[in-house]
């Protein structure tokens, strides 16, 4: 039978009409008894409806905080993966909320392109052009002063688990350094000109800079895990960047994840940031083992993209930017608000809840709200 | 009556005139008192700037202390002063303005330009503090003046109130006159209101002197006055102003001058901000730091956030709780002295004169306080006057009588991190001196008894007595916001009660069930389970079903041991609950379905019978439990945690096996021999794997003192039903405590240059015990090291929560300020209130109330086809 013509019109959220589906499938149900439980879920839909005037925020803001005192604070824990540590708990949740650009551990989860994704050596290849690659990492290097010169002497090893070639390791050095490199017997040298000013400064710069040369891989990704997942394989970095590596060939973009929500609204925007903000908050809140309703998240991440930017809770954002003078001023930095009002002339048109309650009105929220007349004479 | 509504509060800069129009009095001496301690005219606490002495009457408006509500005054200073909380903003003004003509460098037309995006953004409801900046940015880089063609000098501001063009040291007077010459247009574009402000008025030629209403003095004991910080430091001001004022008329030498006129600057700096980088705060006499104009605002005790958003309330009472069972979850137990204190109003009408009457003639407990006369009035009612008052009252009068039995109150405690945390509970008046509670209520409070004080507000209007009834009351939050589950529930003794009543086929006599369903509300009795020898015999569950309305429930208690294979009803744990047609039928009643949080049949009869009748079941439950758990006895002590001989030394096995195991470890990392997990390092793949292995030893000492310990053991029973602590508790007292950490690693800190823990230990030592590894339990007690490494990790718990509190209370705090103007509006969007921006067209997707899903779900399908299923079969 066909449950969609029943569905079709009653005012109920996409989400539980597919359950109700699925539920009558299974149940076999025919059209009578279809109908009546499909009422009956409208009914209870619109029983379950918040009520106007409610205040959503506040009861948002509660549920969110109030867990937070049972919240550990120990910043390291390992989730997931067990050799990458991430920021876990309140710390993270206060991370989250403050819209940290830099946030302490930044992580991504990678998932590769189909003909990647099933063998390892594969994944590897695509790592290797993620993980960020330092000359010491596929070879030694040492300073010949006698010569002027830098030696480095590369591990065949290391340079095919990394996937590079001798030649290429030059050609990456000699744009980066700006500087000649030779090649002699499978070492690489790099010859200070001895007329340069001052030759053994010279020299030591470039070998510092050297050190800190990436010659393949993304500079913020320290460290990338290869594991299997299903049938697939996952890639964990530590480090973060989303433009660079949604770029790198063999990487499934759609399908590749941060942890640092201000690098996705840059790339990606507002929207993405939104769920960023849901995901990461959802998940620092389950793994704490506390039932937080999606609702109340939502809602605080609709706060802090409402228009357009990524604003975080506190003074440099949604709190701070308040129209109302008295709200800012009961929030923080009161003398500097007031200072700066007076400057402004501005008015404080005593709209919301803090500025209700400073000057001593009933507030616009709830039974606030709403105003009952009593018709006097009529029934008697 | 519609009452009135304040529709704004416009903030401007006082102007000279303004203060000059609004002042009554101009304060030229410092003194305050004459020798008969009556106020000196001109002096600060001049008569007509306001009366505090009772007796005197204000000059200005004739009132009394009390009535008067104080009038500024003011003092013309000698010269000019910067105003501290604007002398970054006078730079900035100094920098982007012409030395010589005063106006913006910057062309017309680009300033129009400016000002033109600026009025945009305002309109859109933007921020335009970026174009501002830009302004001064810009116009700080000019170096001639594009109208007159003026040289610019950078002026070089120097916190907190000194300003040079290169060597020359600018004096208040120069900036004030090159502040006048900014002209009106030029304004928008800095960023000031040309309406609400002058820029010159950022530099003080008159000071207004509070109302000593503002700054009111304290009578010690002695007799002495005591002044107000704020009198203190204006004495100050007009001391220096007067001798500014002498000097000059003297002719006194300009470094005199200039020296008095900085002392002048600081007075008057420190009199409006005592905490100014830059300067010594001004000091009392004692050394305190003077609390002046901007600490009295600021801060958690500042005006804000401790007098205008929270402050101190009548009509409340607080004292230490203790738990009561006898009481229903909305009744809270009100000592009478309390009861005899707290009053609720009773505003006589024709129809309730009588009863007024009579609370005015009763002379003992609920009898009336005060009476109020229509003319606001409140004559205490006394012996004396009892019966003229009772004579006297009329319509319109309002009698307040003291609590009594049924009266709505509010009950509350701190920290009130979410709406459950004040609640409105019916009084019960009882003797003795602390609040009671029911201890199911605890949760949603987090109260418990080892010394908790509550609060306690007597609603007055009747709107707020309604509000408090239908909204507040105890059983309407049941259900938590949060996460659309019961917050209510059983506890401790509740769980452990019904979890030794209804495990198994428990068998009762007729006079054992009277005994325990004594205190419920039953009036019949089932036919009994079991008939033998002709005797009856009643099952627990048979007991617990007495309370249960008609429900139908299936699901797995908290004892579920998680078999590989559900064996549903089955089960050989007696594990898996089936309720059918409000009777149980299967399974034990634990923490799952019960307690607070978890409890799967409070949750159930609020959706299918509403508040009211969950309320009863949680009482009835309650009272069921108690009597069930005093039916048997239930109580630990220490020799519950003994284990056998044979036990210990299965654990002594376990745990020595266990350190073999690590010093193996230890020897392959000595000699090279470990392979390291992928991304890490040597040191932290042994470190992890010790930490796997000491972990798993740990955790099976606990199963063979599990095993040991039995299902019969007190301990274990509250661990296992969830009444109270858990195996990991029972495992640390009776076999083994486990490894200490710190920051989550094995204890490593102490003599870091020879790396070892404690002088016991060689250098070096990585082993279990040189590590924090203890293996004592709490019953046998610790060894010294034990027990220091004990208390290293305890104390990180303490540090930890401390901080904890801090920071979540701050997040909290931060969350609802930037949340608190959301609401729901009548369409089922959400809006900021205060700017109306749309911020969810529909709250959280689907407009559903957290609070009313079930456990996030909008609707609760499941239930809803059981429900008309049942109705189908009927």
């Amino acid at each position: 039978m066909n449950y969609d013509d029943l569905l079709k019109d009653q005012p109920l959220p996409p989400k539980v009409k597919e359950e109700i589906k699925k539920k009558l499938a299974e149940i076999n149900a025919d059209e009578a008894l279809a109908r009546k439980i499909v009422e009956r879920c409208v009914q209870t839909y619109f029983r379950n409806l918040m009520e106007p005037g409610e205040a959503a925020g506040i009861v948002a803001a509660q549920s969110i905080g109030e867990p937070g005192t049972q919240m550990t604070m120990r910043t390291f824990h390992y989730a997931g993966v067990a050799e990458i540590d991430v920021t876990l708990g309140l710390p993270r949740l206060i991370e989250i909320l403050d819209v940290r650009k830099h946030p302490s551990t930044p992580m991504m989860t990678i998932r590769l392109l189909p003909e990647y994704a099933k063998s390892r050596e594969k994944a590897r290849e695509v790592a290797n052009r993620i993980e960020a690659t330092y000359v010491l990492d596929i070879a030694d290097v040492t300073t010949d002063i006698r010569h002027l010169r830098i030696i480095i002497n590369p591990d065949p090893k290391a340079l095919e688990r990394k996937g590079l070639t001798l030649n290429e390791v030059k050609k990456k050095l000699e744009k980066k350094l700006k500087m000649e490199v030779t090649e002699e017997d499978g070492k690489l040298i790099i010859q200070i000109p001895p007329d340069v000013d001052k030759p053994y400064k010279t020299l030591m710069d470039t070998f510092d800079k050297l050190k800190k040369e990436v010659i393949a891989g993304i500079k913020e990704i320290r460290r990338v895990i290869i594991r299997k997942e299903g049938d697939e394989y996952v890639l964990y970095t530590e480090g973060s960047n989303l433009k660079k590596v949604m770029k790198v060939k063999g990487v499934d973009f759609t399908r590749t994840l941060t942890n640092n929500i201000y690098e996705i609204y840059e790339v990606l925007g507002i929207e993405a940031a939104r769920n960023a903000v849901i995901r990461e908050a959802v998940a620092t809140l389950e793994e704490q083992g506390l039932e937080v309703d999606i609702r109340h998240i939502m809602l605080v991440a609709d706060v802090m993209t409402a228009d357009g930017e990524l604003k975080q809770i506190g003074r440099h954002g949604v709190a701070g930017e308040k129209q109302s003078i008295l709200a800012r001023a009961a929030f923080e930095m009161t003398v500097n608000n007031l200072l700066e009002a007076a400057v402004k002339g501005e008015v404080d048109e005593l709209k919301g809840i803090t500025e209700n309650i400073i000057v001593g009105q009933p507030i616009k929220l709830g039974t606030g709200d709403v105003e009952l007349v009593m018709k006097l004479g009529g029934r008697r | 009556m519609i009452p009135k509504r304040i529709a704004g509060i416009k903030f401007e800069v006082l102007s000279p005139q303004e203060i000059r129009r609004m002042s009554v009095a101009k304060i030229i001496t410092p003194e305050t008192y004459d020798d008969d301690g009556f106020p000196i005219d001109g002096g600060l606490m001049d008569l007509r700037l306001g009366v505090i002495d009772p007796g005197l009457r204000c000059k200005t408006c004739g009132g009394k202390a009390g009535e008067c509500p104080g009038h500024f005054g003011h003092i013309e200073l000698a010269a000019p002063v910067i105003h501290v909380g604007y002398a970054k903003l006078i730079a900035k003004l100094l920098n982007a303005t012409c030395r010589e003509c005063g106006r913006l460098l910057l062309k017309e037309k680009v300033r129009d330009k400016f000002i033109e995006e600026i009025e945009n953004r305002k309109r859109l409801g933007q921020d335009y503090e970026e174009i501002i900046k830009e302004v001064y940015r810009r116009a700080k880089a000019v170096k001639k003046c594009p109208h007159c063609g003026a040289d610019q000098i950078e002026v070089k501001f120097e916190k907190p109130t000194f300003y040079y063009e290169g060597e020359h040291r600018l004096t208040p007077k120069d900036i004030r006159e090159r502040l006048e010459k900014i002209p009106d247009e030029d304004l928008p574009a800095l960023g000031l209101n040309p309406k609400a402000v002058r820029p010159e008025w950022f530099v003080l030629t008159v000071l207004p002197v509070p109302p000593v209403t503002v700054r009111p003095s304290i009578i010690l004991e002695t007799g002495q006055r005591s002044e107000d910080d704020l009198t203190h430091k204006l004495v100050d001001i007009i001391r220096i102003n007067q001798r500014f004022l002498e000097n000059k008329e003297a002719g006194a030498p300009q470094l005199i001058l200039e020296d008095l006129w900085e002392l002048l600057q600081y007075h008057v700096t420190t009199y409006l901000d005592n905490e100014v980088s830059g300067i010594p705060p001004a000091r009392h006499r004692s050394g305190r730091p003077l609390k002046t104009l901007a600490q009295r605002l600021k801060g958690k005790e500042g005006r804000f956030r401790g007098s205008l958003s929270g402050k101190r309330v009548n009509f409340s009472a607080r004292t230490v709780i203790s738990p009561d069972p006898c009481l229903s979850i909305n009744e809270v137990g009100v000592p009478k002295v309390i009861a005899e204190e707290l009053t609720v109003p009773l505003y006589v009408t024709e129809r309730n004169i009588d009863e007024a009457r009579e609370y005015i003639l009763r002379t003992e407990h609920p009898k009336a306080n005060y009476v109020i006369r229509p003319d606001g009035r409140r004559i205490r009612v006394m012996d004396t006057n009892r019966e003229e008052l009772a004579e006297k009252i009329e319509p319109g009068w309002i009698v307040e009588r003291q609590l009594k039995d049924g009266d709505i109150v509010l009950f509350n405690r701190q920290p009130s991190l979410h709406r459950m945390s004040i609640m409105a509970h019916y009084v019960r008046v009882l003797p003795y001196k602390t609040f009671r509670l029911n201890p199911a209520v605890c949760p949603p409070y987090n109260a418990d008894f080892d010394g908790d004080e509550m609060n306690l507000h007597v609603p007055q209007s009747l709107e707020a007595q309604a509000e408090a009834k239908i909204l507040m009351a105890v059983q309407e939050h049941i259900l938590s916001p949060r996460f659309g589950g019961p917050i209510i529930g059983g506890i401790h003794d509740h769980i452990s009660g019904l979890y030794l009543l209804t495990r198994g086929e428990r068998r009762f006599t007729r006079e054992e069930v009277m005994s325990i369903i004594r205190p419920l509300n039953v009036k019949e009795l089932p036919p009994p389970k079991y008939a033998e020898d002709g005797k009856e015999y009643w099952t627990g569950k048979q007991i617990f079903s007495l309370i249960l309305p008609d429900i139908t429930l299936e699901f797995k208690a908290e004892i579920c041991q998680g078999c590989d294979e559900c064996k549903k009803e089955e089960c050989p744990y007696d594990a898996y609950v089936i309720i059918k047609n409000g009777e149980l039928i299967k399974g034990t009643i634990d923490e799952k379905a019960v307690g607070a949080f978890k409890g799967i049949i409070i949750d159930e009869i609020v959706r299918k019978y509403g508040t009211e009748k969950a309320k009863e079941f949680i009482d009835q439950m309650t009272h069921l439990a108690i009597r069930a758990i005093m039916f048997t006895g239930f109580t630990i002590g220490i020799d519950d945690e003994d284990i056998p001989q044979e036990a210990i030394e299965q654990i002594k096995e376990v745990i020595a096996e266990a350190e073999r195991r690590v010093e193996e470890l230890i020897k392959a990392y000595r000699e090279g021999n470990l392979e390291p997990m992928p991304g890490r390092s040597l040191e932290e793949t042994l470190e992890m794997m010790i930490m796997r292995e000491l972990g798993k030893a740990r955790d099976q000492a606990g199963k063979i003192a599990g095993k040991f310990l039995g299902m019969d053991n007190a301990a274990v029973i509250m661990a296992v039903s969830g009444a109270r602590g858990s195996m990991l508790n029972l495992t640390q007292m009776a076999a083994c405590i486990g490894q200490q950490s710190v920051r989550g690693e094995r204890i490593k800190r102490g003599y870091t240059y020879t790396n070892r823990t404690l002088p016991h230990f060689k250098p070096g030592d990585l082993s279990a015990k040189a590590r924090g590894f203890v293996e004592s339990s709490y019953k046998r007690g610790l060894n010294p090291i034990e027990f220091f490494f004990h208390a290293m990790g305890g104390r990180e718990g303490l540090v930890d929560t401390a901080v904890r509190t801090s920071q979540s209370g701050y997040l909290q705090r931060r969350l609802i300020n930037a949340l608190q103007d959301l609401k729901v509006e009548y369409d089922g969007t959400v809006k900021e209130q205060t700017s109306g921006t749309l911020v969810q067209f529909r709250y959280g997707e689907d407009g559903v109330d957290p609070m009313k899903s079930f456990r996030g779900k909008s609707v609760d399908i499941e239930r809803i086809v059981k429900e008309v299923f049942a109705e189908e079969r009927r």
